[in-house]
């Protein structure tokens, strides 16, 4: 399982790394929302606003939700899904593979969103630091989440846009636990709570991804 | 005693959207063999390839390929014994030709120092590190035989391999084929007309509305 | 000769429930000291959201599990799950409406940011995202597996949305029937009229289910009778 995670997970960065895709169309496309959110604050509290933390992570669900799709591109064309289908790939295998590449793609936007969020919504550089722990196993979390929602809704009629109906509810507690936590650490609050949900969740998806991954792909 | 078919089929039906794309097919095929699979577009030729990959549910009756029953087997350890070829192109387009074999071979646990071998075998060795995607459609259909090559696979599906081969390209590919079957390894390949190649003696199976019409010899 | 008894019964018993917890709750027990008429909400709200959250919801839960599970594997499970799912559907439609009429008064609004009420709206859209996925899919076997995972996950969802929304912020009254170490809190004429709503909806739940599994069986059946056309249909193709 360990042995073909890890290959899957290559497999998937390499592309990534050769088509650029992250780099040119979804962190501009990032960097763009979180603008947009700043505008739609407007000129009063864009800039000293305590929405800093909610809007960060409200702009990751977006971008996860590209990411997701993109992971799953990745194997959709017809030809591709066939011989893929006949390596006979351990489920668990490929869900861990994947989800550890598109957790490695969501830190590394997210790392850029949370300087971007820092110069743009002026949230606390320090407090920023701090909360650097909870994003990172958050976004962990809604790489878990979205690689098994995105198994369900590949190939499907419509999986673009199902993709989302899928996802948004159960990214809903990982928004606010990450934004609770976000804020907690801003304010030198405690997060405790947060810590157990985005946990909970992390474990949650990764167990049922495991068991139920090969469930998905047999189809 | 006879030795059991690779592919036996009874009353096959398999359905897309409802539409039955294979209507009711009876057809066994022997171990290292080549089988051709005819029709007119539509008739059910890539359907049926599809049904023996292991790819396309059985909808009814009865199907066993290699030894696993389609309905209740396990298709995954089916799917590791065929080796698919499909006409639209079969690999991750961004990565090189040498990357996409390394994921194969590693997928299936093979050894990957065979790699150039088979790619001096089917003439790509020039092109090791080209990425997939600049590769013209022949190019991609060798790199798809190298592929099954690395695999050592117990039946190979071809969907219409003759497709975006020169002159050239076809001799390399009959010459192949005959290594392969006579190695053990069934062969099934669609194509619109019946194979033209005079060293190799095919078994023709003509399709017609998603059922076997007729079989030759 | 029970089972079919039962089922004769299901309906006009349910329906005599339903009809009693109207007269109960609206002429023979009193208003509230506090929330006056408001209260008559209590013998429908309650009994709604308990066979919404709970009732549908987890017996398209168990009806996925024992799908996939390969020695209960059958479409029955697939149908169940399906159609408690659709159920679901409506009593969780049902469930807001009626916290929103209570809320308008109680709260001055019509949606708050309250914790049970937006654990149930989101819930709302995991039921039909479900209904949604089993749209998107045509081959039957794909379909029931996918919406047999999409359920499990959804129902391991259920207490993750509901502790995070809970903990985020909540203007929801506390436990309306026990307290929180099972004293009764509700009396007299009120507690019968709250027992019998809840007996009431929750047989609501299996008629509208049952009735709902017919029709799937019926629509099973025309599939079936549409597949065997089908195949002939194709066998022709060529010949005619």
């Amino acid at each position: 399982m360990i042995r073909i995670a890890w290959l899957v997970a290559k497999k998937d960065l390499r592309i990534e790394a050769r088509s650029r895709v992250l780099l040119w169309q979804v962190v501009p496309f990032g960097a763009m929302a979180l603008l947009l959110t700043g505008l739609a604050l407007g000129p009063a509290h864009a800039g000293n606003s305590s929405a800093g933390p909610g809007l960060f992570y409200l702009v990751m669900l977006f971008v996860a939700l590209l990411m997701i799709n993109r992971s799953q591109v990745l194997e959709s064309t017809p030809g591709t899904r066939a011989s893929i289908a006949t390596l006979g790939l351990d489920p668990a295998g490929v869900f861990l593979g994947k989800t550890l590449a598109l957790c490695v793609e969501l830190w590394v936007t997210g790392l850029v969103l949370l300087a971007g969020t820092v110069l743009v919504l002026h949230t606390a550089l320090h407090g920023a630091f701090l909360a650097l722990p909870s994003v990172l196993v958050t976004l962990g979390a809604l790489a878990a989440a979205g690689t098994l929602y995105g198994a369900m809704t590949a190939g499907g009629e419509g999986a673009a846009t199902l993709l989302p109906v899928l996802c948004l509810p159960a990214f809903a507690p990982l928004l606010i636990a990450g934004e609770r936590a976000f804020s907690a650490a801003l304010t030198h609050g405690g997060l405790w709570e947060w810590w157990v949900i985005v946990v909970v969740a992390l474990v949650a998806y990764v167990g049922v991804g495991i068991l139920l991954y090969g469930v998905l792909e047999e189809s | 005693m006879t030795p059991s078919p690779v592919v036996h089929l009874r009353g096959a039906v398999a359905l897309s959207s409802g539409f039955p794309l294979l209507s009711g097919v009876d057809l066994d095929l022997e171990a290292a063999s080549l089988n051709v699979i005819t029709g007119a577009n539509g008739a059910g030729k890539t359907s049926l390839l599809r049904l023996l990959a292991g790819l396309l549910a059985l909808s009814s009756g009865e199907a066993e390929v290699c030894g696993v029953d389609l309905t209740n087997g396990d298709l995954r350890q089916l799917r590791r014994r065929v080796g698919w070829l499909g006409h639209e192109g079969s690999f991750y387009a961004d990565l090189t030709v040498r990357e996409n074999l390394r994921f194969c071979a590693l997928a299936l646990g093979r050894p990957t120092d065979e790699i150039d071998a088979v790619l001096a075998r089917v003439g790509l060795s020039s092109r090791v590190d080209t990425i997939t995607k600049k590769l013209s459609a022949g190019q991609r259909r060798r790199l798809g035989l190298a592929w099954l090559l690395l695999r050592r696979a117990e039946l190979w599906l071809l969907d219409e391999p003759y497709a975006s081969l020169d002159d050239q390209g076809r001799t390399f590919f009959d010459a192949l084929l005959a290594d392969v079957i006579n190695a053990g390894a069934t062969v099934v390949l669609s194509a619109h007309d019946p194979l033209r190649a005079t060293t190799l003696r095919p078994r023709t199976i003509g399709l017609v509305g998603g059922r076997v019409r007729e079989v030759a010899p | 000769m029970m089972k079919e008894l039962s089922q004769r019964l299901l309906g006009p018993v349910t329906f005599a429930l339903l009809a009693l917890t109207i007269w109960l709750g609206l002429w023979v027990t009193p208003p509230d000291k506090v929330q006056g008429n408001l209260v008559r909400l209590l013998y429908v709200h309650p009994a709604v959201a308990w066979v919404a959250l709970y009732v549908s919801f987890g017996t398209a839960t168990i009806a996925s599990c024992l799908y996939l599970w390969k020695r209960t594997r059958s479409w029955d499970m697939d149908r169940i799950a399906h159609c408690a799912m659709e159920v679901s559907v409506v009593f969780i439609i049902l469930t807001l409406i009626t916290g929103s009429i209570w809320g308008r008064p109680t709260w001055g609004v019509w949606w708050a940011w309250d914790a049970r009420l937006t654990s149930t709206a989101i819930l709302g859209v995991l039921a039909l995202g479900y209904l949604a996925l089993r749209r998107a899919n045509d081959d039957p076997t794909l379909r029931a597996k996918r919406s047999a995972v999409f359920a499990i996950v959804s129902a391991i969802n259920v207490p993750i949305i509901h502790f995070s929304v809970q903990w985020w912020k909540t203007l929801h009254q506390g436990a309306t029937v026990f307290t929180s170490n099972r004293q009764l809190l509700v009396h007299g004429s009120m507690a019968w009229t709250l027992l019998i709503s809840f007996v009431g909806f929750t047989l609501l739940f299996f008629w509208l289910l049952r009735a709902r599994y017919r029709l799937e069986v019926e629509r099973d059946a025309a599939y079936r009778a549409a597949f065997d056309e089908a195949v002939s249909l194709r066998q022709r193709e060529g010949v005619l």
